[in-house]
């Protein structure tokens, strides 16, 4: 056990499963105290996604927006800066790609529907690239930044839907079917799910990201300059530029993700009080997954379960969706003081000789 | 309409909206000098006002009239320091990324804060709104005062008078004080003040409680002074407002205090901005992401070179250079 434990890629696997294990462990306590069955609460989640079509299509469908989030925290992770940008990045490119669909709805949808995805990579890409810039140039603190760039994306979005693109019931008009993701027959094989193509541009993003980061000289540089920017930029590295280049990546990826809610899932976009959460669970799964391509892809899996099975939990358990948050936060949690884990680890092995 | 009326509509309004900003960048303050990022000052908003809702009702429901929203805000205080400790806990013994750990704040809050009360009031996903708020006033005498009363002296709060009272207090305390010479020499060089003497983690901790205290308050204070009930959308990225409001003012309490009123005044703006010639035609959206921009501009050292405490963000760990 020690030496499994010493073994580092060991480690990275056992402490997001004993955060795993913590967060639900933590939600079963919290809905035992609150006079909840937590055993009934968790067979509801499993049997509504796994049993029910049209749940196990509303997962999948979940998945695939935080895929793409998780891919973008993860792929500036690996650079050495936290994006908590995502959300913002997100909403600019959900926007582009709603209102490119809406402007060139002549085109053939071989022409439009790529178009949508890469405008929407170009918008992402922009709102990762000041923050990128101002780390690089002026040393700033992109966390900071990122968050600030949220919220001028989230009030500039909502104007521009509110002046130029305004629809009955707080949203644009629908995107043109020549731009759409959604598939007809996806949908009846789940009864009625909004399940769509953009699972697969999830799939390849992931794809994607594994490529570019293990098998490119690119990419061995950008994991260089995470690493230590000192070592890379004395080996010769323009470190400046891999950051740059690693937030425009990221947010590009952020970006696809808010294409794939505009012309999968809801066909629109709605006017947004406040953020919709998926940029913020990017984090999480990014965590959760240990930057990884396939970390993320199984990270994004849990949290969808969990969240869409919430719906039945709530109905059969009569438990709030909001343990699910709580679930959540616990495992962000327990994985950011993966230091404690390792070390009680370390004890128990230790004291079990 | 001439500037006096103009004056008087939006001064007011300023002040009462930068108010809950006030509390939480102090908080923000304290956290930061001590070389502790504090992202999860929304989260504990977000407790603060969950808690100040949950406990007007209550005391109100006990016949305590009044007096209730104060007894509230103390409650709020001190449930924001004591949710505080995970932040703490994670940050400084457990060595976490303080981002992280952060986030996980923030997502804690909202979640634990929606799930209490559909469980306390039977699902509902919003409190019953509070009939004694802290209502605005004209001070009396001192409101007749022409021209500084009617701007400074009418359609206010006591508790804004104290939050201003307060950072010159946090000022006293960070500045004058041995305690703050510590917290911020813990903040700067925690090795150096280590070799002193001065024991880091205990000075982190105090510094992490105090954010959430003041946090609890300022989310507290928003809901008895503006939003009267709490929902999932009642704290909506005013603690990143009053975190980007710590940025603008150095760090430093009385700049912190006067970065959120100016934040508070563009808030106040976009709303009351219709009754205000010229504003009137600029879109609202320009003053709604003003503080954002201009905090981003302020980072980048294009209004005033603003740099944090040099070992914010760091876990300090003993014997490691």
């Amino acid at each position: 056990m020690t030496k499994i434990l010493k073994n580092s890629n060991w480690f990275n696997i056992v402490v997001p499963m004993i955060a795993v294990l913590l967060g639900l462990l933590v939600g079963a306590i919290i809905m035992l105290l609150t006079g909840y069955n937590p055993i009934l609460a968790y067979q509801s989640i499993l049997e509504s996604v796994f049993l029910q079509p049209y749940y196990t299509g509303e997962t999948i469908r979940a998945i695939i927006p935080l895929i793409l989030t998780g891919l973008a925290v993860a792929f500036a992770f690996r650079t050495g800066l936290f994006n908590i940008g995502v959300e913002g990045q997100l909403l600019v490119g959900w926007f582009s790609a709603v209102a490119v669909s809406i402007m060139f709805s002549g085109l053939p949808k071989l022409i439009l529907l790529p178009l949508a995805i890469l405008v929407s990579a170009l918008a992402g890409g922009l709102w990762g690239f000041i923050p990128g810039l101002l780390k690089a140039r002026l040393k700033v603190h992109e966390v900071i930044i990122t968050i600030m760039m949220n919220y001028v994306a989230l009030y500039t979005t909502n104007y521009l839907i509110k002046h130029f693109l305004y629809a009955e019931g707080e949203k644009t008009p629908n995107i043109p079917e020549s731009a759409s993701l959604a598939s007809t027959l996806l949908s009846n094989i789940s009864q009625g799910s909004r399940l769509h193509w953009g699972i697969i541009v999830a799939l390849l993003a992931a794809v994607f990201v594994w490529f570019l980061l293990w098998r490119t000289t690119k990419g061995y540089e950008l994991r260089a300059v995470g690493y230590n920017p000192h070592a890379s930029r004395y080996a010769g590295m323009n470190v400046n530029n891999n950051i740059v280049l690693s937030m425009v990546i990221s947010g590009a990826l952020a970006g696809v993700a808010g294409s794939m809610e505009g012309l999968g899932t809801y066909q629109y976009m709605m006017i947004n009080s406040t953020f919709i959460g998926i940029g913020f669970n990017g984090i999480a799964v990014a965590l959760l997954g240990m930057n990884t391509s396939i970390g993320v892809i199984i990270g994004a899996t849990l949290f969808a379960i969990l969240q869409t099975g919430s719906i039945t939990m709530q109905s059969t358990a009569g438990v709030p969706t909001e343990i699910v948050s709580i679930i959540i936060a616990v495992i962000i949690f327990f994985i950011g003081s993966s230091y404690i884990i390792r070390w009680c680890l370390l004890r128990l092995t230790k004291g079990g000789k | 309409m001439d500037f006096m009326q103009i004056l008087t509509i939006v001064i007011p309004s300023a002040i009462l909206t930068a108010t809950p900003l006030i509390f939480t960048a102090l908080g923000g303050v304290f956290c930061e000098r001590s070389g502790v990022v504090n992202i999860g000052l929304e989260g504990l908003m977000v407790v603060g006002a969950f808690s100040a809702a949950v406990f007007t009702y209550f005391f109100e429901q006990h016949g305590l009239g009044a007096a209730s929203p104060w007894l509230a805000l103390l409650i709020a205080a001190l449930l924001g320091g004591v949710f505080s400790i995970i932040h703490a806990v994670a940050s400084i013994s457990f060595r976490a990324e303080q981002v992280v750990s952060g986030v996980a704040i923030n997502f804690l809050a909202s979640g634990l804060c929606l799930f209490l009360v559909k469980l306390i009031f039977d699902g509902k996903g919003q409190t019953p709104y509070i009939a004694h708020r802290i209502d605005k006033i004209d001070i009396p005498v001192l409101h007749d005062i022409p021209v500084v009363g009617p701007l400074l002296f009418s359609n206010v709060t006591y508790i804004s008078y104290i939050a201003v009272i307060i950072s010159f207090v946090v000022w006293y305390v960070i500045y004058k004080t041995p305690f703050g010479l510590r917290l911020r020499s813990v903040g700067e060089h925690p090795q150096a003040a280590d070799t002193l003497g001065i024991n880091v983690s205990k000075t982190r901790y105090i510094a992490v409680i105090l954010s959430g205290i003041f946090g609890g308050l300022g989310g507290g204070v928003y809901l008895v002074t503006i939003a009267s009930n709490y929902s999932v959308s009642t704290i909506a990225g005013q603690g990143f407002l009053a975190i980007a409001a710590m940025i603008f003012g150095k760090w430093h309490p009385v700049g912190a205090m006067g970065a959120a009123l100016f934040f508070g005044l563009a808030q106040s703006l976009s709303i009351t901005g219709q009754q205000v010639p010229v504003l009137n035609h600029l879109p609202d959206v320009f003053l709604l992401i003003a503080p954002y921009v201009i905090t981003i501009l302020a980072l980048a050292g294009f209004v005033g070179r603003a740099d944090a405490p040099k070992a914010s963000g760091i876990p300090y760990i003993k014997g490691k250079r």
